[in-house]
């Protein structure tokens, strides 16, 4: 059974409609890439699935519906989403950033082991733990936004271009990393790029979305070599 | 409804205000004076918040402003009471003015505040004992009742003076509606609605937003403090502690109950808040606040276009089923 | 030189009930950019609490705790019932319903208790402390009482997470939703705690300008000069503010205009701040976008 099943999806912001009737879903332990261009809807689905927008249509997770309810309540259900811009506390220190991420968890113990692992993964944190998450560059507060997300422990983690503004040195260590928390950690991630090449070569399915519709989906390998994704999405 | 039978509303209801002090007794005519004289602060007041946006929790300073001119005019300089009334309405006018020109660059919020502190800080203003000579420190000043002048005794009118005052009201207010109606519903009024809004973008458009919004101030004090001076010669008294912030307050659930950005409102506001308390009054010396405070909820919540905005509404629908 | 050391001291009493007053301001403006004009009736309302447990023969520190309570849940009410549904409105229809909050406890005061005047007990005693003669124990006291209501605050959101969540949610209420944080109740328990901090500053007031509906009037306006004077998005600039302007009152009322023109101080200074420096001495600079 798909982890996150999604049916007829459309949202809107006020009077105008951006999502179309979605149709698509994500299977547990998979990276699935969400592509489309500028305006397309790309980040509207995933606020769409955390509640954040007008919904009409049906979104399970786990079998559940959570079309609906509060974004508080779904994210406590196992979601942790990255949003775009990042969402940091920009007052407020790496760590209690961090602590944040993980305020539905109470215990102690739990967190700080939670704590470590992250830093496992992204050490330059840990250098900047007493540092105002404001004055952090760019690089690190999309670390750091991942990071917050982590500290969820969440099943599934909805990443809304990760890559803005960041080197291409970065976004492939960055990409890397998330492969392994994906790997490691059995947390499905619902990735929403402009890069395309990058993100296909990360994600094991992939979606194309065009003015809040899906029009092409399949294994990333297959959409890759779309004829019509490559002249218009990956430029060769 | 059409055209005719609008015309002939209008003509009974100016008979009916003419001739309202005629049948009712003193003390109520005395008391319809009041609304005349709250309808043409509650239209001053609406022309800065409701109309312009800019919010005022402190205009029962200029009410006070304009009946201590009155007073003060009347009671140590010995200037006959018509002539206070346009003396009033000029120092409030430059008094608001001149608060208007700092006030520009207040946002709403903040706007309410620095009113605020200036309307609950108005009494001890008044009470300083430096100007004690001109306004009588906390005891006030009792001004003399004005008599109906004599060319209506000659002419053959007889009236008392509490129905001479109603009249003397009457028509200022009707001289400050007609002044209102032909400001608000012209070029003034549009750029006034375009700055609340859309201010920006009023400003991108050409309006002089900074000039508008003074001089909405200044208009607006000007039209509170004419109902000051009236106020004060109606009751033929004032004191410090009938200007609290209270009398502010009221004034706001006045514009609201009435109706924001509504000429008509002021009217349905100024009965409201003459006749209300006095009904409530004999439930408790609290009650009236108590209705205040829920009648303020209940508007913004259920109708926040006013009596004014129900009015409209209703008329609507009857001349739509009379068209039928 | 005494006569002014005592001066200074009192202004630092009152000061401190200012500055408890205009924290519970910025608590609530941080986390929705508005000023709560019935601040200072609730805070009111929550001291006629007190006198009615204490005059019904309880013990003046059971209730001062249980009267923290009332407003506490108070607050938390008001949030829910009364200012959630206009959480979006504009900022008219907002002040109105304040003013509306701020007549209706007012009226209820007047008609439960009367206006009549009343006399509000102090638990500090009545000769002065440690024999100095500047300065009353009730007026140490309530300086006493203010800082340690402030350093609890000050642990509240530095250690705990749910103070965490808080300061969060007053920051990024989008970013907070999404780490699970119900933001709801986190605004209501800002308008509880702010509720509490209040009625401290009340009935530390009270034994000194006494009881009475409309006792709080002058006090809310000194509390607005110290949350603009420090910057009304900051806590600390509050508390710092609340101080200066109590012995500002007090000095400026003893030597230079005399003590009847007193809330004209408040008055200049909340004019002065907002167009001197409109973000306070504490403040960020805000920018208006198109």
């Amino acid at each position: 059974m798909a982890l996150l099943e999604v049916k007829g999806l459309h949202a809107s912001y006020g009077p105008t409609r951006v999502l179309h009737g979605m149709n698509f879903a994500i299977d547990e332990g998979s990276i699935t890439a969400v592509l489309g261009a500028n305006g397309a809807g790309k980040t509207t689905t995933l606020r769409a699935l955390c509640g954040m927008v007008k919904t009409e249509g049906e979104v399970r997770f786990g079998g559940a519906r959570i079309d609906g309810r509060l974004t508080e309540d779904i994210v406590r259900l196992g979601i942790a989403h990255v949003p775009d811009g990042r969402g940091t506390f920009v007052n407020l220190t790496t760590e209690e950033n961090l602590r944040l991420g993980a305020y539905t968890h109470k215990d102690p113990a739990a967190v700080e082991s939670d704590l470590e692992r992250v830093f496992g993964y992204f050490p330059r944190l840990k250098e900047r733990l007493r540092q105002q998450a404001g004055t952090l560059s760019g690089g690190e507060q999309q670390m750091l936004a991942v990071s917050r997300a982590m500290m969820l422990r969440p099943r599934l983690l909805l990443l809304d271009e990760p890559s803005f503004g960041l080197a291409p040195l970065l976004v492939r260590e960055l990409f890397e990393i998330m492969r392994t928390v994906n790997q490691r950690e059995r947390v499905s991630i619902l990735l929403v790029e402009q890069n395309a090449a990058m993100a296909l070569d990360l994600a094991d399915h992939a979606y194309l979305i065009e003015t809040g519709r899906v029009v092409l989906s399949g294994p990333a390998d297959e959409i890759k070599r779309d004829d019509a994704v490559r002249r218009s999405y990956l430029g060769y | 409804m059409t055209r005719r039978a609008s015309i002939g509303v209008a003509v009974l209801l100016v008979i009916a205000c003419l001739l309202l002090p005629f049948v009712v007794s003193n003390y109520r005519t005395f008391q319809f004076t009041l609304v005349l004289v709250y309808a043409i602060a509650l239209l001053g007041l609406n022309i800065l918040t409701g109309y312009n946006g800019q919010i005022s929790l402190g205009h029962g300073a200029f009410y006070a402003i304009g009946a201590y001119t009155a007073a003060v005019l009347m009671d140590r300089l010995g200037a006959p009471y018509w002539a206070t009334v346009p003396a009033a309405g000029a120092v409030c006018l430059v008094a608001g003015f001149l608060f208007g020109l700092p006030a520009l660059r207040l946002e709403g919020l903040y706007l309410a505040l620095a009113t605020f502190a200036l309307g609950v800080s108005m009494p001890q203003l008044l009470k300083y004992h430096h100007l004690e000579k001109w306004t009588g420190g906390v005891q006030g000043i009792v001004i003399a009742k004005p008599e109906p002048p004599a060319f209506l005794h000659e002419a053959g009118l007889r009236m008392n003076s509490d129905q001479w005052l109603y009249f003397f009201a009457l028509t200022v207010a009707a001289v400050m509606f007609v002044l209102g109606w032909n400001l608000l519903r012209g070029r003034v009024g549009r750029a006034l609605i375009a700055i609340r809004d859309q201010h920006i973008a009023a400003e991108a458009m050409g309006i002089n937003s900074a000039l508008y919004k003074s001089l909405a101030f200044g208009v607006s004090a000007m039209y509170t403090g004419v109902a000051g001076a009236l106020g004060a010669i109606a009751v033929q008294y004032v004191a410090p502690d009938s200007f609290t912030i209270f009398l502010s307050l009221v004034f706001l659930v006045g514009i609201v109950v009435g109706g924001l950005a509504s000429i008509s409102g002021a009217l349905y506001g100024a009965l409201f808040i003459q006749f209300v308390p006095n009904v409530a009054d004999e439930i408790s010396k609290a009650a009236p606040w108590a209705i205040f405070g829920l009648f303020l909820i209940g508007f913004v919540y259920l109708m926040p276009t006013g009596v004014a905005g129900a009015v409209r509404m209703l008329l609507v629908r009857f001349t739509r089923k009379g068209a039928k | 030189m005494d006569a002014f050391i005592h001066q200074v001291l009192s202004g630092l009493a009152t000061g401190g009930i200012y500055a408890s007053l205009a924290l519970a301001l910025v608590m609530i403006y941080q986390v929705t950019h508005l000023v709560n004009f019935a601040q200072g009736e609730m805070a009111m309302f929550s001291t006629y609490a007190a006198w009615s447990l204490i005059n019904a023969g309880m013990g003046y520190w059971p209730a001062f705790l249980l009267t923290v309570l009332f407003a506490f849940a108070l607050g938390v009410v008001i949030e829910r019932v009364v200012i959630r549904p206009v959480e979006d409105a504009p900022v008219l229809a907002i002040v109105v319903i304040f003013i509306a909050l701020l007549v209706i406890l007012n009226s209820a005061t007047g008609w439960i208790y009367s206006y009549t005047i009343k006399t509000f007990p102090s638990p500090f005693p009545k000769e002065p402390l440690f024999g100095n003669t500047y300065v009353s124990s009730h007026e140490l006291g309530a300086i006493g009482v203010t800082l340690v209501v402030l350093v609890l605050l000050y642990v509240f959101f530095r250690f705990t997470p749910l103070g965490l969540a808080m300061r969060a949610v007053a920051q990024n209420p989008e970013s907070s939703r999404l780490v699970g944080i119900r933001v709801g109740w986190m605004l209501a328990l800002g308008w509880g705690l702010a509720a509490a901090v209040g009625a401290v500053a009340g009935m530390m007031i009270a034994p000194i300008v006494y009881l009475d509906p409309n006792m709080m009037g002058g006090i809310l306006l000194y509390a607005f000069a110290a949350a603009l004077l420090g910057g009304i998005e900051s806590p600390f600039g509050a508390v710092l503010g609340g101080f200066v302007v109590g012995v500002l009152e007090n000095v400026l009322g003893a030597y230079v205009i005399g003590n009847d023109l007193k809330l004209s101080v408040a008055l200049g200074l909340i004019i002065g701040v907002l167009l001197v420096r409109p973000s306070g001495f504490f403040g960020r600079v805000h920018v208006t976008r198109v």
